[in-house]
């Protein structure tokens, strides 16, 4: 996916900036649901799972109590199979281990652009449940939606031309915590 | 990946990438509405010329579990003589659209002759005495569940090894993981030649099982006793069936599995089938895994229209 | 009417020569042969430097399907298919509809081989009525209408009473007997070689102990009757020392190769190639080393191909499903000349003793067939041994085309052949 030649990175977001959003993002979600007592943070795989986590760990530091936790894969709910599978990696498995009907839940990812994920994401939770709300958390906006999403939570709006890549990584699973605009060109 | 044939000519790589799949696809199976839609629209199509319940609902289950379509042609062993060749039934089923073919034959090499005519992607059921490979990959998912990796392994497969199916599928898929297998039996029901297979053969069932860490028994079909392969399935029970006594010539925590149906009392007991008094038997569990594994073979093969994976295959083949 | 090939090779075993020679062909038969560019005059002359002659390669062992399966192979492709590999005489074996077991069906061979004159076809008779293993035919009769000899192929005989009785009246009449040697008891609902590949493929085998057996059994019979028994398609190295011990305690037995059973192993039915089907089936490699070093020490005393075409569509399906045979004609002599003279096991002398002299011989085919001797009919071939080319099963004179020689690349190929002294025209 990636095209590391030929591409100039520009970091938008270092580790420390991450780190405060989250916390934000974390005070606003308590703040917002009057508490964490019916609430579950499920990160959308692969990114949006780290990210869940530390969110659940502020939230435990803020409310003294840990919210429900868990990771939704979306490969199978995607409407873009237009590769082959066996050029990506094996699906990981959906870990939602309670019961997700009539819950809050925060649905956390790193990116978002078409909402299209988003959109796979929530048909996925509803395969499992009924839940009561569901809310969505990101990292980053970059815009450009193509279906009618919008993001409960955001770390930082990130206007974006179309032919730029945004790409976050971070410390579980790229050893790194970053967040950086790839321009196709090497411009700027 | 344009078939799945056999495990012989699939490499360790793909094996990885089908057990890892299918382990991902276990959480599926377990929830209580179990429903993808990753192959909404697409037609599986299962050609059985040979009577099998599990693995044709197996596979049924797995497709409509992904959400595709699963059309079911039966067609008697009996009329096969009379009726249209087989390449004019799969060109009829290719005509008909579907994007895959699940097809189980009396005659070893049948899914090799399907894919060679066809243009949508074969999945061999069983052919003949040849291969099953989602058994082989099933029996591998639940040893791996079990055992962790299968490296250093040591498998015995007991049984009628000359006409299994699950044997040869069984020995290709454990050994390019790192396995060893080792057949055991009676000399009539072993094949002669083993020379192409990476196999040791012992006809001693102690000696066989020494020191294994997982026994897979096959079922012995009642009619060998009748052609004369057999004195009598007594004498086989007495030599060569699994039950909680020759189950300690193997390691104490040895696994056991069987491919079903089971003949209780012949190559099996009741209790290690059961698993009762500490026998470790994941025989209910390999069925489960049977879905999992032909979910993962299904969503390899069918998650891209026919036609385009054949364009974006054929550099890779 | 005259006719000069000029300045060949000439090859004929059959007088121990080989040298560039002019042959003089005259009234269809040959007349002389020259030192090199001789000066005839009112002769037709056909250049032919650079190429070698034989005498017409004779193939004692070929099923031209006809009457009953025309939709295989007739007389006339199959005859047509045997002038393009190189063949002036062919004999085919009983298994038609109805049986070779009566001599108004010889009459139509004999009659259409000839009316077609492509090469001269001698029938083979059935050793039991219909094929059926019981009623022995009326040889007496078959041998007048022109039978050159009897066998049982295709449908082995499985009751030894019947293989004695056989024996006993073909050795009376001194006809010989043909036998495809075969313990079908050992063989059941085999499609291949038993043996790893076999394993591999989880294809039922057939072991080589059961042509064996047959084989020790016609032997045994054979001594008792004293009727020249000539064994069919040799295909393991148990047969080839049965016939070597039989032959030098002085046993009028004889015996013949395929070139499938030495170029060919059985790892030619990986993929389930159903163009490698055949019975006997291909053996390992050790047979094949065993039936060439029969063929360089005499034991196997002639080559023939067990040409056994069938259509395509009874090929294209389930390997155990499909029937046994493929075509050899129009690949033998080259598959010969590749696998046995270029790599060095025979010279090209041994080899057309192999494919003409010896099996003319041995049924005692009539008017001179395999030598060029003068006097002798002129049935002849002409190879360009130089000539390199690839075996395309599309590409053949046959009307089937189950070769599993396709893709292989061979050196030599027949240039034409004469029968009665006339160029046959094949195209």
């Amino acid at each position: 996916m990636e095209r590391e030649d030929n591409t100039t990175g520009l970091a938008v977001m270092e580790q420390d900036d991450i780190r405060r959003a989250l916390t934000r993002i974390a005070h606003e979600i308590v703040e917002r649901n009057h508490g964490i007592e019916n609430l579950a943070i499920i990160g959308i795989l692969t990114r949006g799972k780290p990210l869940a986590d530390r969110i659940a760990k502020t939230l435990h530091s803020i409310e003294d109590r840990m919210p429900s936790c868990g990771a939704l894969d979306i490969g199978l709910y995607r409407d873009d199979f237009t590769s082959n599978p066996v050029d990506r990696p094996a699906p990981h498995p959906t870990d939602i281990a309670f019961n997700i009907n009539d819950k809050d839940i925060v649905l956390v990812d790193d990116v978002l652009y078409t909402g299209r994920t988003v959109r796979a994401a929530i048909t996925a939770l509803l395969d499992l449940g009924r839940p009561a709300s569901i809310q969505l958390a990101v990292l980053l906006d970059r815009g450009h939606r193509e279906l009618p999403i919008r993001p409960d939570y955001v770390g930082k709006n990130l206007p974006t031309s179309l032919d730029e890549h945004v790409k976050v990584s971070l410390m579980e699973v790229d050893g790194i915590d970053q967040a950086v605009i790839l321009r196709p060109d090497g411009s700027r | 990946m344009m078939n799945l044939l056999t495990l012989r000519e699939t490499s360790s790589d793909q094996i990885h990438y089908l057990l890892d799949t299918a382990l991902s696809f276990v959480e599926i199976i377990n929830r209580p509405v179990k429903k993808v839609p990753n192959l909404r629209g697409r037609v599986m199509v299962t050609l059985f010329y040979e009577n099998s319940t599990r693995t044709r609902t197996s596979f049924e289950v797995a497709a409509k579990i992904m959400s595709a379509e699963a059309i079911n042609v039966a067609i008697a062993q009996s009329s096969v003589s009379k009726g249209e060749s087989l390449k004019d039934t799969l060109r009829t089923i290719q005509a008909l659209k579907a994007d895959c073919i699940v097809i189980r034959h009396s005659s070893s090499g049948t899914a090799q002759f399907a894919a060679d005519h066809l243009q949508i992607p074969v999945i061999n059921a069983g052919d003949g005495r040849h291969e099953h490979p989602t058994q082989g990959l099933l029996d591998m998912l639940t040893i791996q569940k079990h055992k962790g990796d299968l490296r250093g392994l040591k498998v015995a497969v007991v049984g009628d090894v000359a006409h299994s199916r699950v044997a040869r599928s069984n020995i290709w898929g454990l050994t390019k993981m790192g396995a060893s297998v080792t057949l055991v039996g009676p000399s009539t029901l072993m094949p002669h030649d083993v020379s192409e297979l990476p196999v040791t053969l012992s006809t001693s069932l102690k000696q066989g099982l020494e020191g294994a860490d997982v026994v897979n028994v096959l079922r012995l079909q009642t009619e060998r006793q009748e052609r004369g392969l057999l004195p009598s399935l007594r004498e086989y029970s007495k030599l060569y069936g699994i039950n909680s006594r020759t189950l300690r010539y193997a390691k104490p925590d040895a696994l056991v599995l069987h491919p079903g149906p089971m003949n209780r009392g012949v190559e099996i007991t009741a209790d290690v089938a059961d698993g009762l008094n500490g026998i470790h038997s994941a025989i209910e569990e390999q069925v489960s895994h049977g879905i999992a594994v032909r979910m993962a073979a299904l969503y390899m093969l069918m998650s891209v229209p026919s036609s385009s994976v054949a364009q974006q295959m054929g550099d890779r083949i | 009417m005259r006719t000069v090939l000029k300045n060949g090779r000439v090859v004929d075993p059959s007088q121990a020569l080989d040298q560039i020679a002019d042959i003089l062909i005259e009234d269809g038969r040959i007349a002389a042969i020259l030192s090199p560019n001789s000066e005839q005059a009112d002769a037709e002359i056909i250049d032919i430097s650079n190429r070698v002659v034989t005498p017409g390669l004779v193939d004692i062992h070929v099923h031209l399907r006809e009457p009953g399966f025309e939709y295989k192979e007739d007389i006339e492709s199959g005859s047509r298919a045997a002038a393009a590999g190189g063949f002036t005489r062919v004999c085919c074996m009983p298994n038609t509809n109805p049986a070779i077991d009566s001599a108004s069906v010889v009459g139509h061979i004999l009659s259409r081989s000839a009316q077609v004159g492509y090469s001269r076809v001698h029938p083979i008779g059935a050793a039991t009525r219909a094929m059926e293993g019981d009623q022995l035919t009326e040889m007496a009769e078959l041998q007048e209408a022109g039978v050159v000899a009897i066998s049982d192929d295709a449908f082995p005989l499985q009751n030894s009473e019947t293989v004695r009785r056989c024996m006993e009246y073909c050795a009376m009449l001194g006809l010989p007997l043909l036998t495809h040697n075969e313990d079908k008891q050992l063989t059941h609902k085999g499609s291949m070689n038993e043996g790893g590949v076999s394993t591999m493929l989880g294809l039922p085998g057939m072991p080589r102990v059961s042509e064996d057996i047959a084989v020790a059994r016609n032997i045994l019979l054979s001594e008792l009757t004293g009727c020249h028994l000539h064994l069919l398609h040799i295909s393991t190295a148990g047969t080839v020392d049965l016939l070597r011990k039989a032959k030098a305690k002085g046993l009028n037995v004889t015996g013949e190769a395929c070139q499938h059973h030495w170029a060919l192993t059985d790892k030619a039915c990986l993929n389930y190639n159903t163009d490698a089907k055949m019975n006997p089936p291909l053996r390992t490699q050790e047979d094949c080393d065993a039936v060439i070093e029969g063929l360089k020490d005499g034991t196997i005393d002639c080559i023939v191909t067990d040409h056994a075409p069938h259509a395509e569509y009874e090929k294209e399906v389930e390997f155990d499903a499909a029937p046994f045979g493929i075509l050899g004609l129009e690949t033998s002599f080259s598959v010969a000349y590749t696998t046995l003279v270029l790599t060095g096991h025979i010279n090209f002398s041994q080899m057309v003793m192999l494919m003409s002299t010896k099996p003319a011989a041995l049924l005692n085919l009539p008017d001179g067939a395999g030598t060029l001797k003068v006097g002798s009919v002129a049935d002849i071939a002409v190879f360009d041994l130089n000539e390199s080319w690839t075996v395309d099963r599309k590409a053949v004179q046959s009307k089937s085309h189950n070769t599993p020689f396709h893709g292989m690349k061979l050196q030599g190929k027949t240039c034409f052949t004469m029968l009665n002294g006339r160029k046959v025209e094949v195209n």
